[in-house]
């Protein structure tokens, strides 16, 4: 009956033969220790839901001193960055639908004349509200800082009008996403999600796979060449992504009613380089591991940062700079620009080249990365 | 080159980081010839046979395998070579069929179809083609391994310790089918840890912690070794065991299930410092042949402590 008691001793040698092994698996005791302190650190600091210092373009059509307060007074919401004067309203269309601004604000002719009449002009400010989270603060600050600014400017001459009801009539358009719908957002971005997640997990699988189970070396030893079994068990996951993507689209256009604005024929480009860019570093992965669990573990690393600091989670202008240079090394950060353009703002491919060469640049250093370790293992 | 010689190489060497795994490694291998290759674990028999059938690049050496360069010429060494794993290598989730027609494509053979049927049917495995390769029994694995290397019909068999784990009548089996396989003009060069199986082989080499040390055939390899050998039968062994180990004629001291093996390099110095207890009656000494395994126990014994 004593054998079937419970031991301490015995429980106690299980507790510190695990504790040798996992000391002994140097990349997962990294991973231990790694996850946490890096993770935290960085996204402890770099994760903000309330993104401030958006770029903004000003169109000026009135030069008076109350579009500098205007400008001054959105400034100092903490939330509008001016970064460029656009001389037309098509210069500005071409700055938002690259992404390269969040908010376009203009200011009509006539402007200061309209107000100090007290024909309550209209002031129109563009938004792009591809991300919803990333203007929805900014957009609620609007009003009250203006009313504020203005009533101190319009004191004295103009004293009555600062009393009434608002004394310009903001119009805020949002750009591509009209009615702020937030799976407008996501749904796009989820593709990059998953194809991030399953073509770095599935090919970093597949190699470690062979190596584990022994079978690598009778794949050598017949007269195949490196780059036969390299590319060879890359394509089915290349279809796999096509899959997805597929899949995904139908699920955005049909269940989320997501609008396909752009081509389609871009749109595969796209996904089949950012596939690429994945494929890349997923046999990387499975170059540098030992076996399929640190292969997972190395996925597992990549892939929260690219969740976290892509933008797909949280706006990516409300990062710090830092952070946003970490995310800017990352494929899905310029992936979402890509596919968020296309789908939601009809982007077409010369506007687009600014975010597929960082995809290209991952890519080649990911891949003499992936060459070096690959050397090493044959011999 | 010599034609009748399938593998020929001289100095070959293998580091692995600061290890060097294989030592100046030197080997001839005639045609139609089943050649044992020996030696204890991590001897660098495995790194051996990878560098001769083109796996791994030598640091240095040179040599041919089937008249090709093992350095520069690996591609088509792969193609006329055939190499089983030491560890099951083929895919288990793929069934039998698959597994073969794979290895078949790999090499691009022609009517691959009926070249996949027949090594079937000769493994009399008809009924089971389609069997996951991994539900196979330890066995049957090695079998159908052996078959897949087959395949391509290579002039050169590497087999790198095939029959572990498999059970005695498997393995009469499999040596059956060495032996048919080398009467049709195929050479093997096969790793072994098994001493009845060495016996099986035409000639042997044994390589110790990276070097070769000893090759020929059983009884060349015996005789090069000059060991002198009494067979010990009686009571009290395990205590006679522990007072011959310490005198100095005594090389080694093994025990064979109810005998001792006592063996010595100078037969004369033997025979000298065994006769008190010979003398003593309580057991019964015969001279006797050196076995084999008198002489690996004794080569490896030798070379145990130079590697560390």
């Amino acid at each position: 009956m004593n054998a079937r008691r419970f031991s301490w001793t015995r429980w106690v040698s299980i507790v510190i033969k695990e504790f040798i092994q996992l000391k002994r698996d140097r990349l997962t005791f990294g991973m231990i220790v790694g996850i946490p302190v890096i993770q935290v650190l960085l996204f402890g600091f770099a994760i903000n839901s309330d993104p401030k210092s958006l770029p903004t373009a000003l169109v000026s059509l009135d030069n008076g001193r109350y579009t500098r307060t205007i400008v001054s007074a959105l400034a100092n919401t903490g939330y509008f960055r001016f970064v460029r004067e656009a001389t037309s309203m098509e210069e500005a269309d071409l700055l938002i639908e690259r992404g390269q601004v969040q908010f376009v604000v203009t200011i009509p002719a006539g402007f200061e004349r309209a107000l100090v009449r007290g024909d309550r002009p209209q002031l129109l400010i563009e938004a792009d509200a591809t991300d919803p989270s990333a203007t929805g603060n900014a957009l609620a600050a609007v009003n009250q800082a203006l009313a504020t600014a203005l009533a101190h400017d319009l004191q004295g001459v103009t004293a009555d009008l600062a009393s009434a009801p608002p004394t310009v009539d903001v119009r805020i358009q949002r750009r591509f996403n009209p009615e702020g719908i937030t799976a407008f957002n996501i749904v796009p971005g989820l593709l990059g999600v998953i194809l991030t997640m399953t073509m770095v997990l599935m090919t970093g699988l597949a190699m470690t796979r062979e190596r584990e189970r022994g079978t690598f070396e009778n794949l050598l030893a017949t007269p195949a060449l490196p780059v036969e079994v390299m590319t060879g068990k890359i394509v089915p996951y290349i279809l796999i992504g096509l899959i997805q993507v597929t899949l995904a689209l139908l699920a955005a256009r049909y269940i989320f009613s997501v609008p396909i604005e752009g081509s389609l024929l871009l749109l595969y480009g796209v996904v089949l380089v950012f596939i690429a860019a994945n494929l890349t570093l997923g046999i990387t992965f499975s170059s540098i591991a030992r076996n399929q669990l640190q292969a997972m573990q190395m996925t597992f690393f990549f892939f929260l940062p690219s969740i976290l600091l892509s933008g797909f989670m949280f706006p990516f202008r409300g990062m710090p700079e830092w952070a946003q240079v970490i995310g800017s090394v990352l494929p899905l950060t310029h992936f979402l620009v890509l596919v968020r353009g296309i789908l939601l703002k009809g982007t077409s491919l010369h506007e687009l080249y600014s975010s597929i060469w960082p995809i290209f640049a991952f890519m080649g250093a990911i891949l003499l990365l992936g060459l070096r370790f690959y050397r090493k293992t044959l011999d | 080159m010599n034609a009748d010689l399938v593998v020929d190489v001289q100095g070959l060497n293998k580091h692995f980081g600061p290890r060097h795994v294989v030592k100046d490694f030197s080997l001839q291998v005639r045609r139609g010839e089943i050649f044992g290759f020996l030696g204890p674990n991590g001897s660098g028999k495995t790194t051996s046979i990878r560098m001769l059938c083109g796996l791994l690049t030598p640091d240095s050496g040179s040599g041919t395998c089937l008249g090709h360069d093992v350095i520069r010429e690996t591609a088509s060494i792969k193609r006329e070579v055939g190499y089983m794993t030491q560890r099951f290598s083929l895919w288990e989730d793929l069934t039998i069929r698959e597994n073969l027609d794979f290895v078949a494509r790999m090499y691009g053979m022609r009517q691959r179809r009926a070249v996949v049927d027949r090594a079937i049917d000769a493994l009399g495995l008809g009924s089971r083609r389609d069997q996951l390769a991994g539900s196979l029994s330890g066995g049957w694995k090695q079998r159908v391994a052996l078959a897949s290397c087959m395949l391509h019909e290579p002039k050169l068999l590497l087999l790198d310790e095939p029959t572990a784990g498999v059970d005695p009548k498997a393995r009469r089996d499999f040596w059956e089918e060495i032996h048919a396989l080398a009467a049709t003009g195929i050479s093997v060069l096969v790793s072994t840890h098994y001493m009845d199986e060495a016996e099986r082989c035409h000639r042997l080499a044994y390589i110790a912690y990276g070097a070769l040390l000893t090759s020929g055939t059983v009884d060349e390899v015996v005789a090069q070794q000059g060991l002198s050998t009494w067979t010990v039968t009686g009571s009290g062994l395990p205590q006679l065991q522990e007072q011959l180990e310490s005198l100095d004629g005594v090389a080694d001291v093994t025990q064979f299930g109810n005998a001792l093996h006592v063996s010595g390099v100078d037969a004369a110095a033997l025979e000298r410092d065994t006769a008190p207890l010979r003398a003593n009656g309580a057991q019964r000494w015969e001279r006797s042949e050196p076995t084999l395994e008198d002489v690996f126990i004794h080569l490896m014994r030798d070379t145990k402590d130079n590697f560390q």
